[in-house]
């Protein structure tokens, strides 16, 4: 004699069937799945999203920054400076550079003072003092409150002309443009052309006095060793290359005198995104399903109980006791499933709510995507295990007694 | 000659105790194939017992059950399933049919274990429908329909697998006068078509369908024989 069986398109569709006889309370069961898989999928969608929203932010500026550093005077203590005259040219050469410049801070004889009027004490408070081409304007990306910048005609004829900060202009008390003020610096009168209300990178230049590199050269003389930078932007994807090409574009017959530090690379940015707060959402993620599973445990159980008549007909038409089991488990398992396939969807769609309210690019992983289901179907079939060995522990006998 | 159907040979139950509770005491009996056995007795007699042996839901502690000739006693635990299963068709007394299902799905329910291919079944389930006279209520569920027809539904469930044996535990314990008839009737006219039929009852109406009768008293089995309007006992 044939054992029994059970085809699995049977034992599918007794499961179903099974879920479906009571549909309100299948629901309620599996809603400990829903918000477990749920918040789960919430959680990493919304930590892939805003880490990407954090890369982002860092693309848009830093990775298409480069910085070249003057290191001459540590290869050669001989050396001059490193960058040339014409090194915003050079530069500006080079495919994918947007804007480059030359700049330094410049080092005021003690007791000097800035001031806006030719006589006083200038308020006290220090101001910086940069040395800048005009690229390195450009390159900070400023918004001008008043005025403009100063080009390339001011630079090449060395004129006394200053670009200030709004955080420089409010120390030296000049509110306007109107009246053509000038900055004293020592001595030196700067005709103020613009004032910078802000600018996206080098966020020193809004606290700084800026003037021509060639003005300042003629002044106060050469950068000290080492004192000199050059800021480059460069089109989205091309700092990597440029941050290679440079050195020799500044100087094919010394290029070890200039350091080019490169953005860093977005994917280490990336893995070291993932703090504790997400790891506790998680935990209360599996916590949620973790109550779940003790719900769909419990149901099966009254279900169970409920059903012993028709697991005693079932054992009495010839159902063999673990066809008994694999029906329970796979009605537990069914309601785990579609619990982790709602749960699923409303945590995508919670992802894509939070990322439309805040104008954020959405971002779930496909594997999370694939896995949560899989983790309600686990969830449910574990619950089962105790209510199908019971199922299958009940006698036609007993079961079949009106 | 094909073998009885059933054939009990010195087959008793006792529960282990303490105290042991012989439930039904070595009995023999022999059901021929297309017999209809009416098996009386009050209640706590041992007709329950007889019951569970004779379905194969419990195993005798002594004796030999021969259920078509196949000795129960060398089978496996599965093997007693599936011989269940495919041989022996159960007519309860509260039907037992699941309340979310139509007659047809109900009836298609019995041919799920029994390796019967899934294209042929629902023809089957619709042609046992029609044989017990349901053929109009194929899609109803079970609480659209009256006692009587619960019943011929759970008789349909009981014949669609084709068993060589149906083993009916009162069956009309919980139908009114009219449609016990009908049962009976039904239950009758499948024996005329050759089913073989062991009735479980309490009730002499019912027995005195039957062609044979056997009574249980106290886990004691005798054969009645009617014979010549003269009733004999013969302790089996």
């Amino acid at each position: 004699m044939q054992p029994s069986r059970l085809h699995p398109r049977d034992l599918l569709s007794e499961a179903l069937a099974g879920m479906l006889q009571r549909p309100a309370r299948s629901a309620l069961t599996a809603l400990g799945t829903v918000l477990g898989v749920g918040t789960f999928v919430a959680v990493l969608g919304l930590t892939a999203t805003t880490s990407s929203q954090i890369d982002a932010r860092f693309n848009a500026l830093t990775a298409t920054e480069v910085t070249l550093q003057d290191i001459a005077r540590e290869q050669n203590e001989f050396a001059g400076p490193a960058f040339p005259a014409d090194a915003d040219r050079r530069i500006e050469q080079l495919g994918g550079v947007r804007h480059a410049g030359v700049y330094w801070p410049v080092r005021l004889a003690p007791g000097t003072v800035v001031r806006s009027a030719p006589v006083g004490d200038g308020g006290g408070e220090p101001v910086d003092v940069t040395a800048a081409s005009p690229g390195v304007l450009e390159a900070a990306v400023p918004t001008l409150a008043q005025g403009r910048l100063y080009d390339e005609y001011a630079t090449r004829t060395a004129q006394p002309v200053a670009v200030i900060g709004e955080g420089a202009a409010a120390r030296l008390g000049i509110t306007t443009l109107e009246t053509r003020p000038a900055v004293f610096i020592g001595d030196q009168p700067f005709t103020v052309t613009g004032i910078i209300a802000d600018t996206e990178r080098k966020a020193d230049l809004l606290m700084s006095v800026v003037v021509p590199r060639t003005t300042a050269e003629r002044i106060w003389g050469e950068p000290e060793a080492g004192a000199a930078s050059m800021l480059i932007a460069t089109d989205l994807g091309a700092a990597r290359q440029i941050a290679h090409e440079a050195p020799t574009a500044l100087r094919p017959d010394h290029p070890e005198y200039v350091k080019a530090v490169p953005p860093p690379d977005p994917r280490t940015l990336r893995s070291g995104v993932g703090g504790d707060l997400d790891q506790l959402f998680l935990l209360l993620a599996g916590i949620c399903l973790a109550i779940g599973a003790v719900g769909i445990a419990n149901t099966t159980l009254v279900a169970v109980l409920e059903r012993t008549a028709e697991i005693g007909l079932r054992r009495a038409l010839g159902a063999r006791r673990r066809h008994v089991s694999a029906q329970f488990l796979a009605e537990s398992g069914a309601l785990g499933a579609l619990g982790g396939l709602v749960g699923t969807s409303l945590g995508t769609v919670t992802v894509v709510c939070v990322a439309v309210a805040r104008d954020w690019t959405p971002v779930v992983h496909p594997a999370t995507v694939a896995a949560a289901p899989v983790i309600g179907l686990v969830t449910g079939v574990v619950a089962g295990l105790y209510p199908a060995w019971r199922a299958s522990g009940i006698q036609p006998v007993e079961a079949l007694r009106r | 000659m094909t073998a009885p159907v059933i054939e009990f040979r010195g087959v008793a139950l006792t529960y282990p105790g303490p105290p042991p509770v012989e439930a039904l005491k070595p009995c023999e009996l022999t059901v021929e194939q297309g017999d209809f056995v009416s098996v009386t007795g009050p209640s706590g007699s041992g007709k329950s017992t007889f019951l569970n042996i004779a379905g194969l839901l419990d195993a005798p502690t002594a004796g030999t059950y021969l259920l078509d000739g196949i000795d129960i006693g060398t089978l496996r635990e599965q093997e007693r399933t599936a011989l269940r299963g495919r041989r022996i068709g159960f007519v309860f007394q509260s039907f037992h049919l699941l309340p979310h299902r139509s007659a047809r799905e109900n009836v298609l329910l019995a041919m799920v274990y029994n390796g019967i291919p899934r294209a042929e079944r629902d023809r089957r389930a619709r042609e046992a429908l029609i044989r017990v006279g349901l053929g109009h209520r194929v899609d109803a569920p079970p609480t659209r329909l009256s006692g009587g027809e619960r019943q011929r539904v759970a008789i349909a469930r009981a014949l669609v697998a084709r068993p060589a044996l149906l083993l009916c535990d009162e069956p009309t314990g919980n139908l009114d006068t009219g449609n016990a008839a009908t049962v009976l009737r039904l239950l009758r006219e499948l024996n005329d078509d050759g089913m073989t039929i062991v009735v479980i009852t309490h009730d002499p109406e019912v027995a005195a369908c039957g062609r044979r009768t056997v009574a249980i008293r106290d886990g004691v089995l005798t054969e009645r024989f009617v014979r010549d309007g003269a009733v004999t006992e013969r302790s089996a």
